[in-house]
């Protein structure tokens, strides 16, 4: 029988890895669900990310500060990614085929620029914990849960309370109906693109905190992260987070009182289960 | 007098600069065609290229002196992308397309085993690198440059635990974690039976998938289980992640140990004190008593920091590699020929000194002695502690 102290310890392991779920899927289920691009680059950007928070660590600089450089970076890097997209007018499977081959240039240059071994970001708060009795929190982790709800919770009040919100909804929702209403739906896409890349800047920072880099690892949680956009819902910012929790608690608990190696068959079947009994769609 | 002065000054200094070279001629005609394929890119990317730098070293090599039979050396080198199905297709593309002379394998099981297939078809001599599984190499012109004998899954165990049992307090309990990576899995399975055969009591047993990225559960789990020994079938940054999740809950195991740890970051993680692993090679003395393997490190880790790789000392992927051009240096040597026949012949026949020490092929599935060692991180580095003829000077097995 699992102790006390083991079944806590894996149910905080697995929220904050759900963390890391939610807040790699929040970009991606937005992208998907409100500009209908399937952005599989957002793996590729986030890990890049990683990468520049590791070579800004290296000159010094503490990795939020490395956050206010790379997010606004990356912004920009969303707002050109929705340019072509809109200049080429590509569908949203073509997208999927699309940011794939970026993907795959964006690894090549990681490895490039930092070659194909591993790397490990030193910072004074990737070993910083805090313990209550038998449980122990880890800095990295808490942060990734903190990020991870207050972007989830900031975009989900913006889309939810704001004008600007329900302007981008709309232009979702319909963008020519939207546009006929002097909403500029273009204008409004390659914001939400924009900050689509900018989470995926922030979730890059998170897994240089909490992981050891290598290229290929870009692949690492496409499915389980796919998984969790899916079961939360396509469009809505608060989905990705709980799916991704869920299936990260799920998980954890599977590794707690049986044999780790059913853990990654937990998010699938979760999949599955909703996709089969999910009236509206995903 | 003086154009004559000239003129001996000019043939003393050609002179000279031959005798250099070693005292052997330019290779000269057309050039000897070496094929492989290392997977540049892809997961097993990380150590491709510690295999490709030293490839690159050995070539050099090779040309300096007379290259081979006299003819310069080519090394045509294809990206197998870690793919085992794609190391297929290259390698029948190295022999009918390229028209290859000589083969050489790429590095870890499952391309080797593609590639082992093909060189079967082609009847040529496969010499490979790090090939995890023996009894799965059954072509009789297989040779394994990784001298991990025929059963590694008990002769490695027992070293090991031969290791802990010379310390002052050995372990009782142990706990075996294990990726269910096919060359990990089977070492894994390997030693809870010899664990078992020597009194070891087993607290804990867990499999977990290649590729996993959260340990936090498994780290409580040896936690929870507390065992004096934890054997873990890790094979690159598995190691790291689970020291990281074990970290984050304030937990190291009273022995700890790594099957196929990434080298770098193991020694370097802050947690890794103590850790232990295997290997067959590390660049200190004795090993570097052979004025080869002293030469081939001191060049090896100006090339590696060159091509600005984050660990550059020569470990047991590096070893196994320059042992690969070295055992086919020898039997195309020895043979005076590039003939696949004579060359698997002669390999199964004799000995090669290499860096690893003198290897033999003559064992089942052409393997030979299990020359594993075991090494420990002391102060950020890795030192060979069992057995201890191979130990760093002045180190012994930490507590």
């Amino acid at each position: 029988m699992p102790s006390a102290a083991l079944l806590g310890q894996s149910l905080l392991s697995g929220i904050f890895v759900g963390a890391l779920y939610g807040l790699l899927g929040l970009g991606l289920s937005l992208s998907w669900g409100m500009l209908r691009q399937i952005n599989l680059a957002h793996f590729a950007l986030a890990f890049l990310g990683a990468y520049l928070t590791y070579q800004l660590g290296l000159a010094g600089l503490d990795p939020f500060l490395s956050l206010l450089l790379i997010a606004p970076a990356f912004f920009l890097v969303g707002i050109a990614l929705h340019w072509i997209f809109d200049r080429f007018k590509v569908s949203p499977f073509n997208s999927l085929l699309l940011t794939f081959g970026l993907t795959v240039v964006v690894e090549s240059v990681i490895q490039g620029i930092w070659t194909a071994d591993f790397r490990r970001l030193d910072s004074p708060y990737t070993a910083l914990k805090f313990h209550i009795g038998n449980l122990y929190f880890p800095f990295a982790g808490l942060l990734t849960l903190l990020m991870a709800v207050a972007l989830s919770v900031a975009v989900w009040a913006l889309l939810r309370y704001t004008d600007l919100g329900k302007a981008m909804r709309a232009a979702a929702e319909d963008a020519p109906i939207a546009a006929a209403f002097g909403i500029d739906t273009v204008a409004l896409g390659r914001m939400l693109s924009g900050l689509c890349a900018a989470f995926a800047g922030v979730a890059g920072v998170a897994i240089a905190l909490t992981y050891t880099l290598a290229p290929s690892q870009i692949y690492s949680w496409i499915g389980v992260v796919f998984a969790a956009v899916m079961i939360g819902g396509l469009g809505k910012p608060l989905g990705p987070l709980l799916a991704g929790i869920a299936i990260g608690i799920s998980e954890a608990l599977t590794m707690a009182v049986t044999a780790p190696a059913w853990a990654p068959l937990v998010s699938f079947s979760l999949l599955i289960v909703v996709l089969l009994t999910r009236t509206r769609r995903v | 007098m003086r154009t004559i002065r000239f003129a001996f000054a000019i043939l003393a200094l050609t002179l000279i600069g031959l005798s250099a070279r070693d005292g052997s001629a330019d290779p000269s005609g057309e050039p000897v065609k070496v094929g492989s394929t290392l997977a540049l890119t892809g997961p097993l990317a990380a150590t491709a290229m510690v295999h490709k730098i030293v490839g690159e070293i050995y070539v050099e090599r090779l040309n300096h002196k007379n290259g081979l039979l006299g003819r310069p050396v080519e090394w045509v080198l294809k990206d197998d992308q870690s793919k085992p199905d794609l190391t297929r297709t290259l390698y029948e593309q190295l022999i009918t397309v390229d028209k290859v002379d000589l083969l050489l394998g790429p590095y870890a099981t499952g391309p080797i085993l593609s590639a082992m297939g093909v060189a079967q078809r082609f009847n040529k001599v496969l010499i490979h690198h790090t090939f995890g599984v023996p009894s799965l190499a059954k072509y009789d012109k297989q040779f394994p440059a990784w001298s991990l004998g025929p059963h590694p899954e008990t002769t490695f165990p027992n070293t090991l635990f031969d290791a802990l049992a010379s310390t002052s307090k050995p372990p009782k309990t142990i706990a075996i974690v294990t990726s269910k990576f096919p060359s990990l899995f089977f070492i894994s399975q390997g030693a809870r039976e010899v664990a078992k055969t020597r009194g070891l009591n087993e607290v804990l047993y867990l499999e977990y998938e290649f590729g996993n990225q959260d340990f936090g559960p498994i780290a409580a789990r040896i936690k929870d289980a507390n065992p004096d020994l934890l054997f873990v079938g890790a094979i690159g940054l598995d190691g790291n992640q689970l020291l990281d999740a074990m970290k984050a809950i304030d937990y190291t195991p009273r022995f700890h140990f790594y099957m196929y740890p990434a080298p770098g970051p193991m020694a370097k993680a802050p947690n890794a004190a103590n850790a232990l692993a295997a290997s067959i090679f590390e660049q200190h003395p004795p090993f570097t008593d052979d004025p080869v393997a002293a030469e081939f490190v001191k060049t090896f880790n100006a090339k590696a920091s060159a091509a600005g790789l984050p660990y550059t000392q020569v470990e047991t992927q590096a070893a196994v590699s320059f042992t690969a051009w070295q055992m086919l240096e020898a039997a195309v040597t020895a043979t005076n020929s590039f003939d696949d026949e004579k060359m698997a012949q002669w390999l199964k026949t004799n000995k090669v000194n290499t860096i690893q020490g003198p290897l033999h092929f003559d064992g089942p599935n052409n393997y030979g002695d299990d020359l594993t060692k075991v090494k420990q991180v002391q102060d950020g580095n890795w030192a060979t502690v069992w057995p201890k003829q191979w130990a760093a000077p002045g180190t012994s097995l930490r507590e």
